[in-house]
């Protein structure tokens, strides 16, 4: 069932080289920062390609995990190091190296401080958010996701803005509430699944078919429901977010944004959904309000942000509300439009902290009445930005417009009434970017600091022109990943419906309750 | 063919690329690379032409583009006798008006920006027209809409462009919502949005006058209404002048406004199928061309009664649309566009040698100095108006006509009073520019006012000669008129059960006569001046005071929708609701109370072992006496 075409742990050797990496920076003397980063970004470049094979070997007809590696690791306990990727945590996987090395170069001028430390820091945080994705072992998810909190708790605590103490406080304690209560989760289903069938197993592909009681779903489903709310994070769970975002660096917008809010919706599809299917029915309606709401509150807070950089953070708000909004709305291509537009936010939202970056380090400022005018001095860097808010407003031919319509189309199919409010979300989403790329770009330079701001540099090119191939790519011909994601989104829509038949009487007992799982295939 | 077809998209999109990555070096011959792409692929757009001509449709599929479990969405181009005439008009009038360019951008320090929008433009507006399903038609249509939006903030560093711009993207996505709601009901009913797999079901699928046809029709048109500048989406339009003028007439006259139109009459099997939709489509379109012409009647500055008469020969598209006589719509589609086209290109002469001045009371006498363009501007003027044998009057004469036939009096007579007032506001800025006395002395002479060099009066000509011929296909013939003849092969009129018939000649009479006497209006006030306009404005004071400020509209719009939604965005939802009461009172409010749970429990360790043996023994009192009690009951 599980199987391994390479026949090499690949997975294993992405996870951990950049920790190698981070063994083989902190040899180096502190003072060499050019040979850090150069060796942090052949690190993290050299993972990039050896998790390219991952995409070509990948094959679309199964929804089985593959590249499996299985090895026990606490045997009592049923504990396992067991790793694999389906069509869903694929393109996690390949989009955390792919945007990771990019992430790194945006920081080679704008980090002069403890440069080894925070070289190591990205180093561990790529193991970290690999671990996560790869994991099919409950707890090694759980360690995973717990390691990736502390480098982001470092990066914006050490290399942050002013008000950077209280904005990592801040991420670190909300995310770690949300994590506690995972745990409990976590341990609550490890027992509860030995109650029902009398094997202890943490691994994550047979207790999706654990045959868990009415009322036992509920109470776990919250409990992940929270932990993943918050890392999406949904709305009104989000106010995080803008903190961490403004006084973050750079390189921790772009990973945060990038990727670890999508950590928040992929735990969603990978325990929410097919662990606790009565209640992703149950709840679906609830989450699909707050998606909405996120999606329109976060545009209107947007449009009247001062800040580039919490303009952007809001709109994140958003653009995952769409992503909540298809993956419950329970449809094939509704749950596809999820996963694409966690992928094309991770690209479209990091291009634009990226591109926020590029003017921060080159004015310490992010206000958006601080610019204005700028397309006549920089016309490079204007045009990368037009293109990147077209992707992020979804413009047909750009990789947003897919994904918006994917989620759209899945949300009318669901119910129509959804479909057709949230068609109107891209007035929004067109007005806040649109008003604030006239506020940065167009008019007169009235700002006498700016003159002289020196467009894109090389090194800038280099990391937003890979970015820029996949907006298009996306957009025209988007069957490359829809193809890889469609049998496993299958799956998963055939786990969420399969109907657990129980009987809600006061005293259930186990015996009632039996679980009829559709036959696979 | 399928090459051929391919790349009559391809060549405006490769000259799009070389001006828009290589504009630094290209700049000197931008316009030339840019103009040639455009002939290239009017050239090539000439073969699937000739074979629809010879009653072969072409179509071909080139990729799939969005494949979906619930619907499959491929990159095909089709080419039938509705989108061949769209074929026609799009690639030769952006290809004068190219040409035209080349003269009148000269020295902007943006040329090769300019040119490499320009192709965009065209190159959305093919895959608009030439798309086989309505996604495609999506892409085109917010393609359009942001090549639109680009250059009409051409000139970024006037905060008037850039506004403008913005406003025309916006305006438009409410359209555009309506586009896509529309295509989520077809989807929903046909599994599909490809023209072949919806058109010959819809009957089926739907049913005649089903609401879901209905839905399909109005959500459609809600999109047709923000393109193409329809009541009460139409506020975008006249601050769409702010772009560069060939940009006007390309975009906002001859070309991308009649999207709308073209998705209308494209979708024939679905309106003819709801006459509520078609009521619905008719009347904004007759309500859009009075509301319109009353006010280009008032306004001084001449891009702004063109964009305005714009607004109103729109609205009797979407009659002859909304009626269901398809090709009527589509006939004056096209002759608008070479019309309003060339209206647009002499407006943009005189700004060229006018140094950018556009008010009529600024002009007079200007006939002496620009023949040419005068000479153009009467021809379309006169096309406008609806004056035989010029193009207008043939397909104003088919929508009017067809609205009597089948049944719409009050359209029909709404749509006469109009053709009046056309005729007198375009005379009047006739009268007003190229006759009678200079109006400021000596203005010409300071300005160095003169005609427009060859390389501008030359497509004006050419769309001068088909303002006025353009116009023949609509002569009946052999018993069939031409060009009802080939639309109807794609777009056949709507029947309806009782057709009413009315003497042709008399029909056009009246529509001639009130041409006619819209000019002699004009000439009566502007030329012999038997009553100044200045004594009419003040007969009617608050008319027009009114009209002078169109309806208020733009202060309506900003007042009651843009400022409150503002207002509360940022002093409720924002500062009130996300920092105050989630992010402070929830969520720093969970941390406080814990922080102070934890202060009072800390009260209890005190370091004092009899205190603890206090609590202890208090505990364990309490637990036993707790115990005891539940044991006893």
């Amino acid at each position: 069932m599980d199987m391994n075409q390479l026949h090499f742990p690949i997975l294993s050797v992405i996870t951990f080289l950049p920790l190698v990496g981070a063994f083989v920076v902190a040899l180096i003397n502190e003072e060499h920062e050019n040979l850090i980063r150069y060796v942090t970004f052949g690190f993290l470049a050299l993972d990039f390609i050896i998790s390219i094979p991952l995409f070509f070997y990948f094959d679309p007809a199964t929804y089985h995990m593959q590249f499996v590696e299985r090895v026990p690791w606490i045997k009592s306990l049923g504990f396992q190091y067991y790793v694999g990727v389906d069509g869903i945590s694929l393109f996690l996987v390949l989009l955390t190296t792919f945007l990771t090395p990019l992430a790194q170069l945006s920081t080679w001028k704008a980090i002069n401080k403890k440069v080894k430390l925070f070289n190591i820091t990205i180093l561990l945080m790529q193991t970290g958010m690999l671990g996560v994705f790869i994991s099919l072992d409950m707890f090694l998810f759980y360690v995973f996701w717990e390691v990736q909190l502390i480098p982001m708790y470092m990066m914006i605590g050490i290399w942050g803005g002013p008000n950077r103490v209280f904005a990592t406080m801040k991420f670190f304690l909300y995310t770690f509430a949300g994590s506690v209560m995972m745990m409990v989760a976590i341990m609550a289903l490890y027992f509860l699944h030995h109650k029902f069938t009398g094997t202890y197993t943490s691994d994550i592909v047979k207790l999706m078919q654990s045959p868990l009681p009415y009322h036992l779903q509920m109470w776990l489903f919250l409990a992940f429901f929270i932990a993943f709310a918050i890392k999406v994070p949904m709305w009104p769970f989000h106010t995080w977010l803008p903190w961490a975002h403004v006084e973050a660096p750079t390189a921790g917008s772009v990973l945060l944004a990038g990727i670890l809010l999508k950590m928040g919706t992929y735990g969603f599809l990978r325990f929410n959904l097919p662990m606790f299917p009565d209640m992703t029915h149950a709840f679906a309606l609830l989450i699909i309000i707050l998606a909405i709401i996120g999606i329109f509150y976060g545009a209107f807070v947007a449009m009247v942000q001062p800040d580039i950089k919490k303009l952007v953070a809001y709109s994140s708000v958003s653009h995952l509300g769409y992503s909540m909004l298809g993956m419950f709305a329970l449809t094939q291509v509704g749950v596809e439009g999820s996963i694409m537009q966690m992928i094309n936010h991770g690209i479209s939202t990091g291009a634009l902290f990226l591109l926020v970056g590029i003017v921060y380090e080159r004015r310490h400022t992010r206000l958006i009445s601080e610019y204005g005018g700028l397309a006549s001095l920089t016309p490079a860097y204007a045009a990368f930005f037009m293109i990147f808010t077209l992707s992020s407003i979804a413009v047909p031919g750009t990789n947003g417009f897919i994904g918006e319509f994917m989620v759209l189309l899945g949300a009318f199919l669901d119910k129509h009434i959804l479909g057709i409010l949230v068609a109107f979300g891209g007035i929004f989403s067109a007005t806040y970017m649109l008003t604030m790329y006239k506020r940065v770009f167009f008019n007169k330079v009235t700002n006498p600091k700016n003159l002289g701001l020196p467009d894109m540099n090389i090194r800038e090119w280099l990391y937003l022109a890979p970015l820029l191939v996949f907006v298009f790519w996306i957009g025209i011909y988007p069957n490359t990943f829809l193809s890889k994601m469609r049998v496993s989104v299958e799956h998963l829509l055939k786990q969420v419906n399969r109907t657990t038949v129980v009987t809600p009487a006061k005293n259930e007992q186990i015996s009632m309750v039996k679980t009829v799982v559709v036959k696979k295939g | 063919m399928k090459v051929i077809l391919l790349f009559v998209i391809l060549t405006p999109l490769i000259g799009f690329l070389i001006n828009g990555i290589f504009g630094k070096w290209t700049k000197p011959i931008a316009g030339v690379i840019a103009a040639s792409a455009l002939g290239i692929s009017f050239i090539l757009g000439l073969f699937p032409i000739f074979s629809v001509l010879h009653g072969h449709i072409v179509e071909y599929t080139y990729f799939t583009w969005m494949p979906f479990k619930e619907v499959v969405v491929p990159f095909g181009l089709r080419v039938d006798y509705v989108s061949a005439i769209m074929l026609f008009v799009v690639t030769f009038v952006s290809w004068m008006i190219h040409i035209y360019s080349n003269g009148y951008m000269k020295g902007d320090k943006g040329y090769a920006r300019y040119f490499a929008y320009l192709n965009m433009f065209v190159t959305a507006m093919l895959i608009l027209v030439l798309g086989n399903n309505y996604l495609l038609m999506f892409v085109g249509w917010e393609g359009v809409g942001l090549a639109s939006y680009l250059l009409i903030g051409f000139w970024y560093e006037k905060s008037t462009a850039s506004d403008a711009g913005e406003k025309a993207f916006v305006v438009n996505r409410i359209g555009d919502a309506g586009f896509i709601i529309g295509i989520l009901y077809m989807i929903y009913y046909f599994g599909s949005v490809t023209y072949t797999n919806v058109f010959p079901r819809a009957a089926h699928v739907l049913g005649y006058g089903s609401t879901a046809a209905t839905i399909i029709g109005i959500a459609l048109f809600i999109g047709a209404v923000g393109k193409s500048a329809q009541f009460p989406l139409y506020i975008w339009l006249t601050d769409a002048m702010e772009g560069p003028t060939p940009v006007s007439s390309l975009i906002h006259a001859a070309t991308m406004v009649t999207a709308g139109v073209y998705m209308v009459a494209r979708s024939n099997a679905i309106y003819s199928l709801s006459p509520v939709a078609q009521e619905v489509v008719a009347t904004i379109g007759a309500f859009t061309a009075f509301y319109a012409a009353t006010m280009a009647i008032t306004h001084k500055d001449i891009k702004r009664i063109l964009a305005y008469s714009t607004l109103s020969q729109l609205g009797y598209m979407f009659i002859g649309v909304g009626i269901g006589a398809y090709w009527t719509g589509l006939f004056h589609l096209m002759t608008h566009a070479f019309f309003k086209g060339l209206l647009f290109l002499a407006a943009g002469a005189i700004m060229h040698s006018m140094r950018g001045l556009l008010s009529i009371d600024l002009m007079g006498g200007l006939k002496k100095y620009m023949p040419h363009t005068a000479a153009v501007m009467i021809i379309a003027s006169l096309a406008i108006s609806g004056i035989p044998p010029f193009a207008g009057f043939f397909s104003k004469d088919a929508i009017l006509g067809s609205a009597l036939e089948m049944g719409h009096p009050i359209i029909w007579i709404v749509g006469e009073i109009t053709a009046f007032m056309t005729a007198f506001y375009m005379f009047r800025m006739v009268f007003s520019v190229f006759y009678g006395e200079e109006k400021v002395k000596g203005l010409y002479d300071e300005l160095h006012t003169h005609e427009a060099p060859a390389v501008m009066t030359i497509p004006m000509w050419v769309l001068a000669i088909l303002s006025i011929i353009g116009g023949w296909i609509g002569i009946k013939m052999g018993g069939h008129i031409p060009i009802e003849w080939f639309i109807t092969h794609t777009a056949p009129t709507t029947e309806v059960a009782h057709e009413a018939h009315y003497s042709e000649i008399l029909l056009m009479g009246i529509s001639v006569t009130m041409g006619l006497s819209g000019i002699l209006a004009a000439w009566l006030i502007y030329i012999k001046k038997i009553i100044t306009a200045e004594k009419i404005a003040n007969m009617f004071k608050p008319i027009y005071t009114l009209l002078a400020n169109t309806y208020y509209a733009d202060e309506f719009v900003y007042c009651c929708i843009v400022k409150p939604f503002w207002w509360v965005s940022t002093n409720f939802l924002w500062k009130i609701v996300d920092v105050i009461i989630i992010d402070k009172g929830m969520v720093d409010g969970t941390g406080w109370i814990a922080g102070r749970v934890g202060k009072g429990l800390r009260l209890f360790q005190t370091g004092f072992a009899n205190n603890y043996a206090y609590w202890i023994s208090m505990g364990i009192i309490l637990l036993s006496s707790w115990y005891l009690f539940v044991k006893i009951i």
